[in-house]
C-alpha cells in the first residue's frame, strides 16, 4: 500500500489515506480472545508459542473479550458451550472478527451425524469471517487464516463501512 | 470366590437376593434383586471377609427395546484382599406410571458412586433413590431425553439452534 515508500527524512511527513493507516494499525495487532475448546487449541497454542510465533504478526491472546478483536474458535463447540461462545462474542467491542478453526467448528466435523451434543458449525450462533479447514489444522494453516483475515481488514473502510453504503 | 460371596449373601438376606448369575467369563457377575442392592453393598463393604472398600466403576447399560431392560453394573474391588467382584441390577425399561426406572443409590457406601450415578442418570435415564444430588453431569440441565438409550432421538432444536446437521 506504499506506506513505507515515503521516507521520513524530509520533515518527517508521510502522505497516506486515513483508512490505510487505521487498517494497517488494526491488521498489525489482531488480538484474539484467549480460549480453546478441544485439540485444535493445542495447535493454536503451538502457533502462538516460539516455534511459529504468532506474535510476529501482532497476534497476542488477551484474557478478556473487552480487549479482543478476534475470536479464534479452536475446537468442538458443544451445545452447552455454544451459548457461552455467543455471549463472549457479544461482549467483544466492534469491529470484531471470528476465525473458525478446524472441522468441528466449521461444520461439526466427525460429530456431524451422531454427535447429538455438538453444534454443527459455530456459524449457527455467530458470524464467521474465516474458515480454516483441517482436523486439526497445522500451525501453517492457522497462520494462513490469519493472513486471510489481514487481507480482509486491509480492504475495509472504517470511515465508510460497507454495511452503511 | 463368587460362590463364597453368593452363599454369604444368601445366608444374610435369604435366597431371593440373587436374581441370576454368570460364573464364567472374564468378569463373573451376580445379579442382585433391585431392592437389596444398597444393603448388599453395605454388607460387602463392611464385612471383614469381603471388605470391598473400592468402587472401581459404576455403569448404566441399555439392553434395548427387545430385551426391554436397563442394567446398572457395579465393579467392586477390595484393595487389601486383592479381589474383584461384579454386581448387576436389572430393571425394566418402562415403569407403569411412565417415570424413570429406579435403583437405590449406593452413595452412602462409596462416595465415588455420586458422579457415576449422575452419569448413568444423564445418559441412560435411571433414577437413583436417595442420591444426594441427582443432576445431569454432562448434558445441559434442560436437555431432553437420555442420549445413550437405544431408541434415543435428538430433539429438533436446543434453545432455538437446530440440532441436526
Amino acid at each position: 500500500m506504499g506506506l513505507l515508500d515515503y521516507k521520513f527524512d524530509q520533515g518527517r511527513v508521510i502522505i497516506t489515506r486515513v483508512d490505510d493507516v487505521l487498517n494497517w494499525a488494526r491488521l498489525s495487532s489482531i488480538w484474539p480472545i484467549g480460549f480453546g475448546l478441544a485439540c485444535c487449541a493445542i495447535e493454536m497454542m503451538a502457533t502462538m508459542a516460539s516455534g511459529h510465533d504468532l506474535d510476529r504478526f501482532g497476534v497476542f491472546p488477551r484474557p478478556s473479550p473487552r480487549q479482543s478483536d478476534l475470536m479464534l474458535v479452536a475446537g468442538t463447540v458443544t451445545f452447552k458451550m455454544a451459548e457461552r461462545v455467543k455471549r463472549l462474542y457479544e461482549q467483544m467491542p466492534e469491529p470484531r472478527y471470528v476465525l473458525s478453526m478446524g472441522s468441528c467448528s466449521n461444520c461439526g466435523g466427525p460429530y456431524w451425524e451422531y454427535g447429538y451434543h455438538v453444534l454443527k458449525g459455530v456459524d449457527r450462533v455467530i458470524p464467521v469471517d474465516v474458515y480454516v479447514p483441517g482436523c486439526p489444522p497445522r500451525p501453517e494453516a492457522l497462520i494462513g487464516g490469519i493472513l486471510k483475515l489481514q487481507e480482509k481488514i486491509r480492504n475495509e473502510s472504517l470511515l465508510n463501512p460497507a454495511a452503511l453504503v | 470366590m463368587l460362590h463364597e460371596i453368593k452363599s454369604l449373601l444368601i445366608d444374610k438376606f435369604g435366597s431371593e437376593v440373587i436374581q441370576s448369575e454368570n460364573p464364567s467369563g472374564l468378569q463373573p457377575w451376580l445379579a442382585i434383586k433391585v431392592d437389596f442392592i444398597e444393603k448388599v453393598c453395605h454388607e460387602l463393604h463392611d464385612n471383614p471377609k469381603t471388605f470391598f472398600d473400592f468402587l472401581s466403576c459404576l455403569s448404566g447399560v441399555d439392553n434395548g427395546p427387545q430385551q426391554n431392560t436397563l442394567e446398572v453394573i457395579y465393579n467392586l474391588c477390595s484393595i487389601p484382599h486383592k479381589t474383584q467382584l461384579t454386581l448387576k441390577v436389572i430393571v425394566p425399561r418402562q415403569t407403569e406410571d411412565g417415570s424413570l426406572p429406579s435403583v437405590p443409590s449406593v452413595c452412602s457406601v462409596w462416595g465415588t458412586a455420586n458422579w457415576h450415578e449422575r452419569e448413568a442418570y444423564d445418559m441412560i435415564g435411571i433414577n437413583f433413590i436417595n442420591h444426594p444430588d441427582l443432576r445431569r453431569i454432562l448434558c445441559p440441565q434442560d436437555w431432553e431425553g437420555y442420549p445413550l438409550r437405544k431408541d434415543y432421538k435428538t430433539q429438533e432444536f436446543y434453545h432455538g439452534i437446530k440440532v441436526e446437521y
